[in-house]
């Protein structure tokens, strides 16, 4: 089997080259997703995000139009639920989630609807358009430098919140940034990898790589490596295996995050059998 | 001259309840330090609470010159999991230079380091933040809060869970911070410490007392400060004060 066959349709070469882009972002922005604890709500949002994409595929305009309009509602709506306390904001955001996510499937399934959604829960790297790819290159720039430019903030609040307050960085602020990177991402991401996949990607190597790295900026390159490296394999694998493109690379993410896992056991078992000095 | 810390009429409460501390009323000139004595809930976390800003005053007005002051917290709420060495963490303290976007520059770097070895932890510059000891991470914390370079520092309790050999070094520290010209507030639960600073302030819910140790550490200062928690020592100490302990922090033999 040709090893660059994959690289010689310009379907598939495109595929990588989105996967790439997503994979290099959202990889190193994910350890900061994970590191704050918003693997849960990036998972709502993602998922509450459905609505927009149906509207704007029913509608014809661009889906990551649609995306973004969805991740804003998705975010009220998890907001406004989340308010009454007898509730819990857990509890509320599953219920408002799961609405969106049956509100956006009904819109879907109408008799006169194109037939996308399966591509719209699932992704469909291989359907990227050029202008998903200039977004997915414009979310990897800029939130790439958000990201440096935000690196000692988010550093200094993730290790303790008040301290950095006398330090003079708003944990508030700094919060929000994140919620708007993190909004960012999951409206381009989505068009790759479907809302029901995309958390892969944000999450899947972070996990990977935890614990693994001494350094949160070292941490992020290599999550950013393998969430590249993952994503690639996920498009090999599909071209071969004639597997759906966006599952195979999902599945590649949470394969990563597995074996990272996996390895840090066995050197923590490792670690605590071998005899002190 | 104008004082780097005043606080007038002062009254802090925590929502809409009776003020946790109240009638607090003293200055501190900068160059000069002051002992902050109180007991478990006397207000002394309150009063640094305030001066920081986070707290409102109820009444009253406070102000500490200088910009933002530097505030070593009595819980240290740190995230053990997050990968940074001690250097990174002492490295945070030049984040109050304002320029958070840019990296670190190679002084702000010297600095973090000539802080840890005036802490005493040179030879953990490298070492994971969160494998460290709770003293050591305070030490850690306090370095933080040098680097800053704030002209006044408040530290809350900075030297509970210290050891004795590190804890002394810590107090001489304290006097080389308010040579540089700075203010210091250090709360403290040790009244045999408080000898050693420039003004004494005695906290339980009101203001007990404020002025140089010599004239508050009094037996009746003292108990009126701490209740039934104080041991006074009948034998007056080497400057004539009187020698006291409190119950839970009771170290001395006699
Ligand atoms: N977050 C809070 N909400 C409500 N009341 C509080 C809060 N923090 C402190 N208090 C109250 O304020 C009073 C003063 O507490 P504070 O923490 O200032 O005491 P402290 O002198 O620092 O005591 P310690 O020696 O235990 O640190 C106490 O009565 C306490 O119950
Ligand atoms: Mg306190």
């Amino acid at each position: 089997m040709d090893l660059l066959e994959p690289l010689q349709s310009g379907i598939e070469r495109r595929a990588l080259a989105e996967v790439v882009l997503l994979g290099a972002f959202c990889g190193a922005f994910g350890c900061w997703v994970t590191t704050f604890r918003l693997s849960y709500p990036a998972e709502s949002l993602a998922h509450g995000l459905l609505p927009g994409l149906v509207v704007a595929a029913l509608a014809g305009i661009p889906l990551l139009l649609g995306g973004v309009a969805g991740v804003a509602v998705a975010a009220l709506a998890v907001a406004v639920a989340g308010r009454d306390a007898r509730v819990g904001s857990d509890t509320a955001t599953a219920v408002a989630v799961t609405g969106l996510l049956g509100l956006g499937s009904l819109l879907a399934l109408t008799p006169d609807a194109p037939a996308r959604l399966e591509e719209l829960l699932f992704g469909d790297p291989l359907g990227v358009t050029d202008g998903d790819l200039a977004a997915a290159a414009a979310l990897a720039l800029a939130g790439g430098l958000a990201l440096v430019a935000l690196h000692r903030p988010l550093a200094a609040v993730a290790l303790d919140a008040g301290g950095a307050r006398s330090l003079g960085i708003s944990a508030t602020a700094v919060r929000f940034a994140l919620l708007a990177l993190l909004a960012a991402a999951l409206a381009v991401a989505v068009q790759g990898l479907g809302s029901l996949l995309v958390l892969a990607v944000l999450i899947g190597p972070a996990v990977a790589v935890r614990g693994h790295f001494s350094t949160p900026g070292r941490s992020m390159a290599a999550a950013a490596v393998v969430a590249a490296l993952a994503g690639v394999a996920g498009i090999y694998a599909s071209a071969w295996l004639g597997t759906a493109a966006g599952a195979s690379v999902a599945l590649a993410l949470c394969a990563a995050a597995a074996l990272g896992a996996l390895v840090r056991g066995v050197a923590g078992r490792r670690a605590a059998a071998s005899p002190s000095p | 001259m104008t004082a780097a810390v005043a606080a007038s009429g002062l009254a802090v409460a925590y929502g809409g309840g009776r003020p946790a501390l109240e009638r607090v009323e003293f200055e501190l000139a900068a160059g000069s330090s002051l002992c902050v004595l109180g007991p478990n809930g006397g207000g002394k976390t309150t009063l640094f609470r305030a001066l920081t800003g986070e707290l409102a005053p109820l009444r009253g007005t406070v102000s500490v010159a200088g910009g933002r002051p530097a505030y070593l917290a009595q819980t240290e709420r740190t995230r053990l999991d997050f990968p940074v060495s001690a250097l990174d963490v002492a490295l945070m303290g030049s984040l109050a230079n304002g320029r958070w976007w840019l990296p670190a520059r190679r002084s702000d770097r010297a600095t973090a380091r000539a802080a840890l070895d005036r802490v005493g932890l040179a030879d953990r510059a490298g070492d994971r933040f969160g494998e460290l000891s709770g003293g050591q991470r305070q030490r850690v914390l306090l370095a933080r809060a040098i680097v800053q370079d704030a002209r006044v520092l408040l530290l809350d309790e900075p030297l509970a869970g210290v050891d004795p050999a590190s804890a002394e070094r810590i107090e001489r520290l304290f006097g080389e911070l308010r040579d540089e010209g700075r203010a210091l507030l250090v709360s403290t639960h040790d009244v045999d410490s408080a000898r050693a600073f420039d003004r004494v302030l005695c906290v339980n819910h009101d203001q007990i007392a404020f002025g140089a140790p010599a004239d508050v550490l009094s037996r009746e200062v003292l108990e009126r400060t701490y209740g039934a928690e104080i041991v006074v020592l009948d034998e007056p100490g080497p400057d004539g004060t009187v020698r006291a302990v409190t119950v839970q922090h009771h170290h001395h033999d006699h």
